[in-house]
């Protein structure tokens, strides 16, 4: 397994669940403060760090707040006079904090949030869904997402780097359950390795200053307020290869890359791919190897690292080389389509040569989305660029409408 | 890349003269004041200007009309007068 190889700069492999990769990227990133309220699937994130804190003597803060809301206030509050701040939450707990996620965004504070995803009520319910992950992504506040477990731990360490960067903040997500309950093999690079990739001592001229004195986020008057947002805009659109550069520069230190904005998975000669983010970006490059072998379809997989900024640049290169694209979201624009299938049209609509794109929604609250499922998805595809069959607004997979006739009463 | 950050320095009326923002002003009876400066200690948006004896006024430029030294004063020496 080329994740235990010996790299270079690698120092100790940990077989740990992604939860444990977050807390363990905190340490090593020497967090100041952490905003701490408990919600699953996120809540073993911050047992971990309060068990580091207490075994390792840490100098790590962790403040135990009564709500997500002041859990960020906490995270703004530090990360206003300078010190590197960190929060994560989940599903419930991000919509209540929501007020305060946009008030960093808007004083640019470099911020890192976790988010490990699940749907949001009602009705009740734990399983893992991408909507909330997306939501800060209007937010002011870049939006990673990784696969895996090792790359929940070195996206951790990059959105240091692109939030000290940028002054933007970054939310990682994470699968819920399906990588923060899951354990996988970790390397963990050398102190030092990670204390030169993202410093400590750069200038912060965010930080607040008794003998100069100013604040974030006073009153303004309509002036400049679309001036403030636009500046958001430009700085978020601007970080697409920022984002590239990050990638690149980590993988000089720890032998480890994972295609900058976007992953690519045998798109050289592919007709037709899948838009994909997250764990199950695994189970669709499976199916595209299945495909191509099973009946020759020239499938390949697109997977989006990095949500915000949107990668209109990297995308509409591969996108002019393919024929049809599915894009799969775990996540709903109700009556419109899935999040990043809107966001995939929006940024391809301009190009000359471009593919059809077809929106594939699936896997809400938690329901399970296999390689066959996938491998079903390419099919189609190709049947639609066949011309056997015609694109929809949105193709469900895994709908079962019966399976819930007792739920529902007709009035 | 370019970054820039959005900051507020310290001055009088950032946001304008909020005194415009106002459909009912205090007004001080200075007969019935005691000097006890809580309407001074109170007042939100420090609207409220202290003199050297302890006696008040208000800052109609900025007040905002809240009420807020109406209602603090132990003797009723402010009025919410229609503005």
């Amino acid at each position: 397994m080329s994740i235990i190889e010996e790299k270079k700069g690698v120092s100790n492999v940990k077989v740990v669940t992604a939860n444990e990769a977050v807390a363990l990227a905190v340490k090593c990133a020497k967090v100041d403060v952490v905003g701490a309220y408990p919600i699953s699937p996120q809540t073993s994130i911050m047992e971990y760090l309060t068990k580091y804190i207490e075994t390792e003597n840490l100098s790590m803060e962790i403040v135990r707040v009564e709500s997500e809301h002041s859990a960020m206030a906490v995270a703004m509050g530090a990360a206003s006079v300078g010190a590197r701040a960190f929060t994560a939450t989940a599903s419930q707990g991000l919509l209540y904090m929501a007020e305060m996620v946009y008030w960093v965004g808007g004083s640019r504070l470099p911020v890192v949030m976790a988010i490990t995803s699940r749907a949001m009520g009602a009705p009740w319910i734990l399983g893992n869904e991408h909507t909330d992950v997306l939501l800060p992504r209007e937010w002011g506040w870049m939006v990673l997402f990784p696969e895996h477990n090792q790359e929940v731990f070195d996206t951790i360490i990059q959105a240091y780097r692109i939030a000290d960067k940028t002054l933007i903040p970054v939310v990682v997500g994470l699968d819920g359950f399906i990588l923060s309950h899951t354990t996988m093999p970790i390397s963990i690079p050398d102190q030092s390795v990670i204390d030169s990739f993202i410093p400590k001592d750069v200038p912060k001229p965010y930080a607040l200053n008794t003998s100069n004195p100013f604040t974030h986020g006073n009153a303004v008057h309509s002036n400049v307020y679309l001036e403030f947002r636009y500046d958001i805009f430009r700085t978020i659109e601007e970080s697409e290869d920022l984002v590239d550069q990050v990638d690149k520069e980590w993988e000089k230190l720890t032998g480890r890359s994972y295609g900058g904005v976007i992953e690519e998975y045998l798109l050289d000669d592919a007709e037709v791919a899948i838009v994909v983010i997250g764990a199950s970006s695994g189970d669709a490059k499976q199916a595209a190897k299945n495909v191509r072998e099973k009946y020759g379809i020239k499938a390949g997989v697109i997977r989006l690292r990095s949500i915000r900024p949107f990668p209109v640049k990297r995308l509409s290169q591969i996108a002019s080389k393919l024929k049809a694209i599915g894009v799969f979201d775990r996540n709903m624009s109700p009556g419109l389509g899935g999040m990043i299938a809107t966001e995939v049209k929006f940024a391809l609509y301009d190009l000359k040569d471009k593919p059809i794109v077809q929106s594939y929604i699936g896997g809400l609250g938690g329901k399970d989305v296999r390689i066959v499922d996938f491998e079903k998805i390419f099919t189609e595809l190709k049947e639609i660029v066949d011309g056997r069959i015609g694109v929809q607004r949105v193709r469900w997979v895994g709908l079962d409408l019966a399976a819930v006739d007792s739920y529902f009463e007709e009035v | 890349m370019r970054v820039l950050i959005p900051k507020s320095k310290p001055s009088k009326g950032a946001v304008g003269k909020t005194g415009l923002w106002r459909t009912s002003k205090p007004v001080v009876n200075h007969d019935k004041c005691i000097k006890c400066v809580i309407c001074w200690a109170f007042c939100p948006e420090t609207t409220i200007f202290r003199f050297q004896d302890n006696s008040v006024d208000i800052d109609y430029e900025y007040c905002k009309g809240c009420g807020v030294c109406a209602n603090e004063c132990p003797v009723n020496a402010i009025e919410m007068v229609e503005d």
